[in-house]
């Protein structure tokens, strides 16, 4: 099995975000490895797990992993990190064209770099914590052509069948879902618990092959891409007035009932 | 007149309120034209500001679903020349939505609360921190509108029907869906879509008995920090801040959550905030409008009691 994960450099989640200019203020923040991209590379290495004799990734099981991820430079660090939890290799998008791109843009890079490498299955978190569209991985399918099985709460495969079967787990319920390779799989991040790098695996992934590629590479041109190519334009982000704090009280033993009257007064209920 | 197309929302055989807020926003584009897969659904469609309903025929969305209604708005987007395409931003909508801009070469903006007659829409983005304006420039706007972003006007009279076929790809039928659980109601409203959350943390200790009890005599929704979800306390789909639900209700109520940046994210849009907390300290009592400093055990019990004999 050849299995692709689609990787996201992004602000720190638990930080203040600002706009600057028609996007996100990338400059000040932290950048980090997308959370939900963790579940994702987790839920990879378990699939190579459970079908594997070596029970690792890597040329030996005959299953290979590999991260493909869009970004400046830095965002190596990112992939370095997904590398360390145990993910064999991976190809690095980069081109200063990408900067304002849309998730139209996103997706049509990220398609590009799939449709070129022979994957069975590509896994995505289910969106970044930044942009929050969460439309990439429906994108993907789209493009590709692949089925989608998509906010997956488990995940089994079976490579001798090239079968894939998922419980898509939203709002509306459980379902039950199944397709044959090739597919694109996003997982929720209940599915698992993802695997802290080890120190074994961080020095393992200093080896391991990351492959850079541009625009050109994977075969598009700089107007496909970029802020000049986004299909949706930010007239003007204001930021709003902070709330401000109102009424605290300390309960006294009636601070139930004082609530009640509160709300009662204001006509919430 | 520009068309407009609006996506039918149902949950359980039932049109969910969001579809009206969808064509209330629709109609000061322009003509609404109702899409809907379901024939079942089309006569609860009148009571809504719908002028057209689009029942599309052939295709059993219970088997495969964005691929199919994506494909399906693609072709009813070219035959109506529509200006918009509106859908409610559920976890599904949003990805019939980014499929319907690939298929449509379309530029796409979700999570909108409003979108004009202009086309401009109004998001609350970082966790309702900065309000965005922004709109399509390329091909077809599809948007996605959060629930619960406006009151639903009266249709006026029965909207006129026509049927469509459209034709499917195999490519969009694969993945099947073989079987389904329905989601555990519990009799609670859908969490995106009610006008009451209450909430609990970490200071339930995984005892969410208070907070559901209050959630109920008041017709609530029940809402997690990430907290409780993590701990196992509370589903995960019941998640609220920036990496599960965003909620903007009538009046929010946090049990128990401190009100880190992680949780407000998914809140602080509310028209009321509510905050029960042990720590005087906890950033929630920043945005609170009424707060209260002490033991959710003793708060909520009496606050259930308090309107229970209002209402009796």
């Amino acid at each position: 099995m050849k299995i692709a994960v689609c990787v996201k450099q992004v602000p720190d989640s638990w930080a203040e975000k600002k706009m600057s200019g028609g996007t996100l203020d990338r400059a000040g923040v932290d950048a980090v490895l997308n959370d939900l991209d963790e579940y994702a590379i987790e839920e990879a290495l378990r699939i190579v797990e459970a079908n594997s004799s070596t029970k690792e990734a890597g040329e030996g099981s005959g299953h290979t992993i590999t991260l493909i991820s869009m970004g400046p430079d830095r965002a190596s660090e990112a992939i370095r990190k997904g590398l360390s939890m145990g993910a064999d290799d991976a190809i690095h998008i980069c081109d200063d064209a990408f900067a304002g791109s849309d998730a139209l843009a996103t997706s049509l890079v990220l398609s590009k770099a799939i449709s070129d490498g022979g994957f069975d299955l590509v896994i995505c978190g289910t969106e970044s914590t930044d942009a929050r569209m969460s439309v990439v991985p429906a994108m993907l399918a789209e493009r590709l052509g692949w089925a989608q099985l998509t906010f997956a709460g488990s995940v089994a495969v079976d490579p001798a069948q090239s079968k894939v079967s998922i419980a898509r787990s939203t709002e509306f319920g459980i379902e039950n879902m199944e397709a044959t390779f090739p597919a694109v799989v996003s997982v929720i991040e209940k599915i698992n618990e993802p695997r802290y790098p080890s120190f074994k695996g961080i020095m393992a992934a200093k080896k391991k092959t990351i492959a850079v590629k541009s625009l050109a590479d994977v075969g598009l041109a700089a107007d496909q891409v970029g802020s000049k190519a986004a299909w949706s334009n930010v007239k003007d982000a204001v930021l709003r007035p902070a709330r401000s704090a109102g009424i605290k009280v300390e309960d006294g033993g009636d601070g139930g009932t004082k609530l009640v009257d509160f709300l009662a007064e204001k006509r919430v209920i | 007149m520009s068309e407009v197309l609006i996506l039918v929302d149902a949950v359980d055989g039932k049109v969910s309120k969001s579809t009206g807020e969808l064509a209330t926003f629709a109609k000061a584009i322009g003509k609404v034209n109702a899409v809907v897969f379901d024939a079942a659904l089309v006569s609860q469609l009148s009571a809504y500001a719908i002028d057209n309903v689009i029942l599309c025929t052939g295709v059993d969305v219970s088997k495969f679903s964005p691929g199919p209604i994506a494909q399906s708005l693609a072709q009813l987007v070219s035959t109506k020349s529509a200006t918009a395409v509106l859908i409610t931003s559920s976890s599904k909508g949003k990805e019939v939505a980014g499929r319907l801009a690939v298929a449509t070469n379309s530029g796409i903006i979700t999570d909108a609360t409003s979108i004009d007659a202009d086309l401009v829409t109004t998001q609350a983005v970082f966790g309702g921190s900065t309000t965005v304006h922004a709109a399509v420039t390329h091909g077809t706007s599809i948007v996605t509108l959060r629930s619960n972003s406006i009151e639903p006007i009266a249709g006026s009279g029965s909207p006129t029907t026509e049927e469509f076929t459209p034709t499917i790809s195999e490519a969009a039928k694969l993945g099947v869906v073989t079987s389904t659980q329905p989601a555990v109601k519990g009799g609670r409203p859908e969490l995106t879509e009610a006008s009451i959350v209450i909430s609990g943390g970490r200071g339930t200790n995984g005892d969410f008995k208070p907070v559901e009890a209050l959630a109920d005599v008041l017709g609530a929704a029940v809402g997690a920090s990430r907290a409780a979800t993590d701990a196992g306390w509370y589903p995960h789909t019941h998640q609220v801040g920036q990496t599960g639900k965003t909620v903007s209700p009538q009046l929010y109520v946090a049990c128990g959550i401190s009100g880190a940046i992680q949780h407000r994210a998914g809140m602080q849009t509310s028209k009321m905030i509510v905050a029960i907390n042990k720590d005087s300290e906890a950033p929630i009592f920043d945005l609170a409008d009424y707060g209260v400093i002490g033991d959710l055990f003793n708060v909520l019990p009496q606050a259930t009691a308090a309107i229970s004999a209002k209402k009796a």
